[in-house]
């Protein structure tokens, strides 16, 4: 029969529509259905009926840990009355290799006497090429460079902004801390991990010890790498 | 009455005193721009992966209809902005400058994504065009590859600032003599793609490595 | 490691034996045939003079009758140019047998097959357009990915491309002495170009591509007496309903299509010659760029690859993480080629929008797993690269898993099917329009949803099996007509039959959950342990997506890194399917191939 289809078309959007409405009704007495955190969440959750929509501005979408945007640098807390605190990033350059579209610069610092000192003098990323691809911070040995998850990057001028250099990608591991706790957390626990099997290899030269402190510092990289621990 | 923004706005000398808001201006930039800001309407299309973020930000999750910009208009004739998605090539960029002279004035560019921006990834490639800028002006810049709906959204709140910013009597298009209406001359494909403003440059380059040639020679 | 007992069943695939045919053809052309003997490399070479009969031998008695992917090779040392046919046998499946001919680089001819099989027709053209190899006989030979006029022949090794810095990565100037600088500000005119030396522009060069195509003519016998003219209309790359920047040029007579060409590499995006600077990991995020609806699945067919050639095995969990990664990719983009398949059929996104919701949750799972929403970047060679996370969207990650496979996926699908199955509209647009026949998908050489609904049920998944397919219950959705509707219906089939899989690999993560999901050595630095050739193909959901690498032995980068695309050779029946019918009709067909330009410009 024609017009059937069209029907039946019309009754599930019916459907869809009659629902946007319910939902605002349990939630009148709880806040409501718009601007609150908790409903955002049950909304943007499989459980989600009606309108999903993110408000955003008003709203925003949180961003799971293993979000990745453009790269940071992580540095030490500065101490107080310090703008900067201490680079971890001792730019051995595995970044700088591993990086698809090669949008990482790295000059590496150098002590009085010429031999190069594990610090960065100059580093830089030009977001405008970088693919968000996450390799810098899956292989970076020292954790010092991680994915940022601010994306709110939007700028009228790409030749000043669109190139971070060194002052622009320092970011505080506390930043680092607040934005992925449990990842943070994961690496740190494997970071003392291998400390701990270092400090046990320097008590005891024996042969098969070290051999085990290699195979547990081996083991503890692992795990973060699996991501095993978050 | 220090109206120096307003040149054009000539009030009669008769009037003058009755005329309680002398900055005529300053009135109507909000409506102007409240107007304008909340109807912007996209030309419809899309380039390369951003495209799928830029249709996500239009659907239901993000629903680009709480800007006045979920009008994805096939013409360019009844666009306002042109969000540039995706990875501009060589082959396609005459195709591009030519939809951008075909959006009448106001017009706006909207670079999403890294590829449009500066050739992202792709850059190092034969056939990419290092940055839709190089063409045409772009007036905002939205890096990320690809940017997540919510960072385009906070392009496009970055693009309404701006037409917050502007002013009806300082606007260039409603002038004689505009110099933003002018045509872009499209670019040619020829053993490689060429910028038609640079035929001097190349011509000047080309008598350049000749000479050199012949010094080798 | 779990306590199940993985015994791999029978599957349904007689072993073919390859050795038998390559004997026959050893007999019949003693002198023409040879194998192929370098170190890691397959297959047999074929003198230029010959492959035409061969390739009709295979095709009508030898059973090799669907030709998978064609490509060139640049050999510069041996200054020979090799191109490289993988044949497939529908009836038999199993391992494709790899045919070469090599030819003089500096005078590089080879005989055409696309009267034997005209799916070869535009990979040819994508060779002739690369490499400069001339098919003699082909009955179209222009560059297709670059315009005409275009300077030389970008994946021959001794190319440079304008932004050139070294031949592999990583390029030496990042590290340790890193100026940063923009490679425009390097190339004097301040932009991506280069021009050929002595060359001058004129000013008043036509546009190359207007040019080629306005003056596409068909004759057509006047059977009527009304004069009619027919006209070339253009459609595309600027075009809603092109899924992207695909141009079609359309000879019309009245509104009847008689001719249909396709113009294509408006995204052409150089993914060949960067893989071939890249070193083997540099290449996974760019595949997620392909066909950047269903990132999982292109990473899986490059590690399939690579692992091929590297001979790694992968731990239990990473499979069957794979496995529900990619079938979930596969119900994603199905919801996404249906929403756009009834929007050009006039469902006006509505269906679209709904489809949507149920994608953006997926795509919430990836998110969660691999960062990034579309560019997941998630597979590692042995493995993948991260384990599932704790939780998505606050619910932990197998609840929310369990909710969307088991409930809500099944209700959208259902839903989709109900409000549109049995739509009038649907119906009379889509039955009997765009008919291909069984005998001509597989000439045409297409492949997934478009072969299976034209009846042939060749999938991957059963005939070439790899991960842990074997060990999953399934049915290889066929339907029979080769219309759009049966396309329609057929995505819909699919999606079924990936929640059926999907059901089964639930528990077996679960039991898993804790067990390795990689072999945990980081992977930056990789060398080939030896060298040779691997063809890793998937079943992408559009297709047959197969990735040709070679590689000398202790290399970093692969020196041929080649992408069998679906979406591109699907388009090669796009004009067979056209004739005949009304230019409204254009849309709907291209969407029921469901295309995606990165993958077909690549």
């Amino acid at each position: 029969m024609y017009g059937l289809g069209i029907l039946k078309g019309m009754a599930v959007t019916l459907k869809h529509f009659v629902n946007s409405y319910v939902d605002d009704i349990f939630w009148s007495s709880r806040g409501g259905r718009y601007y609150n955190d908790e409903a955002l969440a049950v909304r943007q959750s499989p459980q989600g009926k009606g309108v999903i929509t993110v408000f955003y501005p008003e709203e925003k979408l949180a961003v799971p840990e293993r979000f990745r945007f453009v790269p940071f640098l992580v540095t030490d807390d500065p101490a107080p009355g310090e703008r900067w605190g201490h680079d971890w990033c001792t730019s051995c350059g595995i970044c700088a290799k591993v990086c698809p579209p090669q949008c990482i610069w790295i000059k590496r610092g150098k002590q009085p006497n010429g031999r190069p000192k594990p610090e960065p003098e100059e580093f830089y990323i030009d977001i405008d090429i970088c693919m968000n691809c996450g390799l810098c911070a899956e292989f970076c040995p020292f954790d010092a460079i991680k994915m940022d998850h601010d994306y709110e990057l939007a700028s009228y001028n790409r030749t000043t902004a669109h190139i971070h250099d060194k002052e622009r990608l320092s970011k505080p591991i506390s930043y680092w801390r607040e934005i992925a706790p449990k990842k943070a957390a994961a690496e740190a626990a494997a970071r003392q991990f291998v400390e701990e099997a270092k400090a046990k290899k320097k008590d005891k030269k024996g042969e098969g010890e070290e051999r085990e402190a290699r195979l547990a510092e081996a083991m503890a990289r692992q795990l973060v790498y699996k991501g095993g621990l978050y | 009455m220090s109206n120096t923004a307003v040149p054009e706005i000539a009030i009669p000398a008769e009037v003058e005193n009755n005329v309680f808001i002398t900055n005529i201006a300053k009135l109507l930039d909000p409506i102007y721009n409240w107007s304008r800001r909340n109807s912007i309407w996209p030309l419809g299309f899309g380039l390369a992966c951003c495209a799928i973020e830029m249709i996500c930000t239009a659907s239901s999750r993000y629903d680009l209809a709480r800007f006045g910009m979920e009008v994805f208009r096939g013409s360019p004739r009844q666009a306002d902005v042109m969000i540039v998605s995706g990875t501009v090539t060589k082959k396609m960029i005459p195709i591009i400058v030519r939809l951008y002279n075909q959006i009448t004035e106001p017009r706006y560019v909207v670079s999403m994504g890294a590829c449009a921006s500066g050739g992202g990834p792709f850059k190092e490639g034969y056939n990419v065009v290092d940055g839709v800028d190089k063409f045409i002006p772009v007036d905002v810049y939205i890096p990320g590859c690809p940017p997540t709906p919510q960072a385009l959204l906070n392009g496009l709140i970055a693009l309404q600032e701006k037409i917050d910013q502007q002013s009806i009597a300082t606007v260039p298009w409603y002038r004689k003599n505009d110099p933003t209406a002018e045509m872009v001359p499209v670019p040619r494909l020829g053993p490689d793609l060429y910028d038609v403003r640079q035929i001097d440059l190349i011509k000047r380059e080309a008598a350049k490595a000749q000479a050199e040639a012949k010094v080798t020679a | 490691m779990s306590e199940m007992t993985l015994e791999a069943p029978a599957v349904g695939v007689q072993e073919y034996s390859a050795t038998a045919v390559i004997a026959t053809l050893k007999e019949r052309y003693p002198e023409h045939v040879s194998d192929d003997g370098r170190e890691g490399y397959e297959g047999i070479i074929v003198h230029p003079d010959k492959i035409v009969e061969v390739a009709r031998d295979l095709q009508s008695e030898l059973g090799y009758n669907y030709l998978a992917s064609l490509t060139g090779v640049d050999l510069i040392e041996e200054n020979k140019l090799e191109v490289v046919y993988h044949t497939a046998s529908i009836q038999h499946g199993g391992d494709p047998l790899v045919l070469k001919v090599q030819v003089d680089r500096d005078n590089p001819v080879v005989p055409s097959l696309v009267p034997v099989w005209p799916g070869a027709d535009f990979q040819e053209r994508e060779a002739y357009d690369m490499y400069g190899i001339h098919f003699a006989g082909h009955p179209d030979l222009r560059r297709i990915l670059t315009w005409e006029g275009f300077h030389g022949y970008p994946l021959r090794k001794d190319w440079r491309e304008p932004f050139y810095e070294e031949d592999v990565k990583p390029f030496g100037s990042r590290w340790p002495g890193g100026e940063v600088f923009r490679a425009e500000e390097r190339n004097p005119y301040g932009k991506n170009v280069q021009y050929p030396p002595g060359w001058v522009p004129e000013g008043s060069e036509h546009e190359a591509e207007t040019e080629a195509y306005g003056g596409i003519t068909y004759t057509r016998e006047q059977s009527s007496g009304i004069k009619t003219e027919k006209i070339t209309i253009n459609m595309g790359p600027q075009h809603p309903s092109t899924h992207g920047v695909f141009r079609m040029a359309i000879t019309v007579d009245g509104e009847t299509i008689v001719g249909l060409k396709p113009v294509m590499g408006y995204l052409h995006r150089n993914h060949e010659k960067i893989g071939e600077r890249n070193t083997f990991i540099q290449n996974i995020p760019y595949t997620d760029r392909l066909d950047y609806i269903s990132s999982m699945s292109n990473n899986h067919g490059y590690v399939l690859a690579v692992e091929k050639l590297m001979g790694q095995s992968v731990p239990e969990r990473a499979e069957w993480i794979r496995i529900l990664m990619v079938e979930l990719t596969r119900i994603v983009n199905h919801l996404w080629a249906l929403g756009f398949l009834l929007n050009d059929l006039g469902a006006l996104q509505t269906p679209m929008l709904y489809y949507y919701i149920e994608r953006e949750l997926i795509l919430d799972l990836f998110e969660a797993t691999a960062g990034s929403r579309m560019m997941c970047n998630y597979m590692r060679f042995g493995g993948v690269a991260y384990d599932l996370p704790d939780d998505v969207r606050g619910q932990p990650t197998m609840k929310f898993l369990h909710d969307i496979i088991h409930d809500r996926l099944p209700r959208v699908i259902e839903q989709g099917d109900q409000l549109m199955t049995g739509n009038e509209i649907v119906r009379s647009r889509g039955i009997g329009v765009g008919y291909l026949s069984p005998e001509d998908a597989i000439a045409y050489s297409t492949a997934g949803p478009v072969l299976r609904a034209s009846g042939v049920p060749y999938d991957i998944r059963k005939a070439n099996p790899y991960s842990y397919y074997p060990h999953l219950k399934f049915d290889v959705a066929v339907r029979y007509n080769g219309d759009i509707y049966d396309r329609f219906l057929i995505r819909i089939d699919e999606m079924q039959q990936s929640l059926r899989i999907l059901q089964q690999v639930l528990p077996y993560l679960k039991e898993t959950e804790g067990a390795p999901i990689n072999d945990g050595k980081p992977q930056y630095a990789i060398r080939m342990p030896r060298g040779g050739e691997a063809y890793g193909r998937v079943e992408n959901p559009k297709g047959e997506l197969g990735y040709y690498i070679t590689a000398k032995r202790r290399d970093a980068n692969p020196s041929r890194y080649h992408v069998r695309a679906p979406s591109f050779i699907n388009l090669t029946a796009l004009e067979k399917m056209s004739l005949g019918h009304k230019v409204a009709d254009v849309v709907a067909i291209l969407g029921s191939i469901d295309i995606v330009l990165g993958e077909v410009d690549r």
